[in-house]
């Protein structure tokens, strides 16, 4: 597993000194970006990259980090948009109560699948993850509360702990700002904790982490559920923006476009997913119009990846300024 | 009417006919996958795709051509298989020093690629493609009626998967193909020409996914999603059998089609997952598959 990333990561920082200053940097960048760029861009599109941001975040915590390749990260982005949307729409939860009621529900799931994944590796593994979450999407289809080809509309955002209405933008973009750099500030503390470091030495020698004495089976179980919630944080907040849950987001061409972003991004990198998903939903805001194109650049874009193109966008720069990103 | 377990035994047979024939798809599909993987250690995602082009070639040859379907039996294999040749020299054949997955996320690009620009051309509905006439028709069983089309294609099906079988596990090329797969820096060194054979045999695979859709093609409609979904229920298919042996990605595949169809009897609302239950069920308790081996 260890020559898929290899080549993109480097050794984190253990030093006691903290964070690299380089990071400090493009991380206040990348926050500034999304501070000011409401000023010039339709806030809902930028809610729209924050949220696909942070999933596919969680999903490079899985494969950029842990070795571990999920065809079925859909699932949990599903999961927790449709809990989410029916905690704040039939049951009347509040934001913040529906979105962490989502995403222990998507845990929960992550739990549940990591359960049966990981008692297969490389190839099985995507294998077995695309077929849990086509079950899942089937249940989803069936079920009657997600509304099937209608899926649920009209979801209320509506008031943050009952006092600030979260109707307009002015009001949601924070939220959602927020929920972004705390989601991504917990996968950079998640990536730089000793449980990170172990899970970085089961990606590259699985059998030598088992000799030096680590439950491997635990850390990867560990790893999928934390993976798991945070996508269903991002798929719950995803549905409060939208105000809407629906069939897509828990279809499997969504867990190929999270695979493609990281991909593009640069696996194993920390802002690789955010530029990654950035660039990818850009690319379907302007080929929205033309149909089948968005599906056929898509599959460009990976054939490109794969065969020239492995560091991605973010591995790219780093490897020109030596420095991890 | 007669009935076995309060289901009348029309619609019990009807289904179980049904079930058989997705089966005949899943064998067909499965094998190819084993075989690709055996030898090129990658999981062919695009396999899905190759099908649906195998059905649409078929329905292009027919359209444009006037191409009938024995024609297109013997054509589309080789047309598609011939595309896949080509994909294995010029980008697969980069990759075999790199991990595995990037083998895995190549095909699905190109799986991405084949299914939008059939979309594109030829929109999202689906064509129809007419049974050859000398299989029109159906005969009487005595406990049902049986479309000659439907028995042709479980026949063939069980043909094929059974000569790639022998071809396999008891000729001498097979012995080739078999000892490649274990070590084939030895196999070269023996002047055997490995890469030529790995080129071929994902050739040979694709080519299966061909004719599968050459043979779907009077059955399901013609087009461009038909492969996408099927493909994920192989994949279920193939973790439940192992990719490990041949026979074994047969047997499953028929009998997972089987209890497909059962299920569409007894329980309709869990025919759409009955499979990915079992692939669970499986993983719980063998977790290498009911004929495969730990590695």
């Amino acid at each position: 597993m260890s020559a898929i990333v290899s080549s993109t990561t480097h050794q984190a920082h253990t030093r006691s000194g903290g964070v690299p200053r380089h990071q400090i940097v493009a991380f206040v960048l990348m926050v500034a970006f999304f501070a000011i760029a409401p000023a010039a861009i339709y806030p809902i599109f930028l809610m729209k990259v924050m949220c696909f941001a942070l999933f596919a975040c969680a999903f490079n915590l899985l494969l950029g980090f842990g070795g571990l390749l999920s065809f079925g990260h859909a699932m949990f982005l599903g999961t927790a948009g449709y809990t989410a949307a029916h905690a704040a729409k039939v049951w009347g939860f509040t934001p913040e109560l529906a979105i962490l009621f989502a995403t222990g529900c998507a845990a929960l799931l992550g739990w549940l699948v990591g359960l049966l994944a990981i008692r297969r590796q490389g190839i099985y593994f995507a294998m077995i993850t695309l077929a849990l979450a086509q079950m899942v999407y089937f249940f989803y289809l069936q079920a009657p509360f997600t509304g099937g080809e209608d899926g649920i509309q009209a979801v209320p955002r509506g008031k943050l702990l009952g006092l600030i209405d979260l109707g307009t933008a002015s009001t949601m973009y924070p939220f959602v700002f927020a929920i972004f750099i705390f989601g991504f500030l917990l996968i950079w503390r998640i990536v730089h904790s000793p449980f990170g470091q172990v899970l970085k030495a089961i990606r590259e020698n699985e059998p030598r982490a088992v000799s030096l004495g680590y439950d491997t089976d635990r850390y990867k179980l560990i790893a999928f559920v934390l993976s798991a919630a945070i996508a269903g944080l991002a798929g719950a907040t995803k549905s409060l923006v939208f105000q809407l849950a629906s069939l897509t987001d828990a279809h499997w061409s969504m867990s190929g476009e999270v695979v493609l972003m990281t991909l593009l991004g640069g696996m194993g990198t920390i802002f690789g997913p955010v530029v990654g998903a950035a660039i990818i939903i850009t690319m379907q805001n302007y080929l929205a119009q033309l149909g089948a194109w968005v599906t056929i650049v898509q599959g460009l874009i990976f054939v490109i990846c794969v065969m020239a193109f492995r560091r991605g966008v973010v591995g790219e720069i780093a490897n020109l300024i030596k420095k991890p990103l | 009417m007669t009935e076995i377990f309060g289901v009348p035994t029309q619609a019990l047979f009807g289904q179980l006919l049904i079930g058989l024939i997705n089966g005949s798809f899943y064998a067909l599909l499965s094998l190819g996958l084993a075989v690709i993987f055996g030898l090129l250690n990658i999981i062919n995602f695009a396999h899905g795709a190759q099908y649906m082009m195998g059905a649409f070639v078929a329905y292009l040859l027919a359209n444009l051509l006037g191409v009938g379907y024995w024609w297109a039996l013997l054509l589309v294999p080789l047309i598609v298989g011939a595309s896949g040749v080509v994909i294995e020299r010029l980008m697969l054949s980069k990759l075999y020093k790199l991990d595995h997955l990037y083998g895995l996320l190549l095909t699905f690009g190109l799986a991405l690629i084949i299914q939008g620009l059939f979309r594109h051309y030829y929109g999202s509905s689906g064509q129809p493609y007419p049974i050859p006439q000398e299989l029109t028709g159906a005969r009487n069983l005595g406990f049902m009626f049986l479309p000659n089309y439907r028995a042709w294609v479980i026949v063939v099906s069980v043909v094929v998967c059974l000569s790639t079988w022998y071809v396999i596990e008891r000729t001498k090329l097979g012995s080739y193909l078999r000892a490649a797969t274990e070590n084939p820096q030895l196999v070269q060194a023996f002047g055997i020409n490995v890469p030529r054979m790995i080129t071929l045999t994902y050739g040979f695979g694709v080519a299966l996914a061909a004719l599968a859709g050459v043979m779907a093609a009077p059955i399901y409609q013609v087009s461009p999603q038909m492969g996408a979904d099927l493909i994920i229920v192989v994949f279920a298919v193939v973790v439940i059998g192992g990719m490990g042996s041949i026979l074994g990605a047969i047997l499953t595949g028929f009998g997972l089609g089987l209890i497909e169809g059962l299920t569409k009897v007894f329980y309709p609302e869990a025919s759409n997952t009955v499979i990915f239950v079992i692939m669970a069920i499986v993983l719980l308790l063998k977790p290498a598959g009911l004929f495969g081996t730990e590695k």
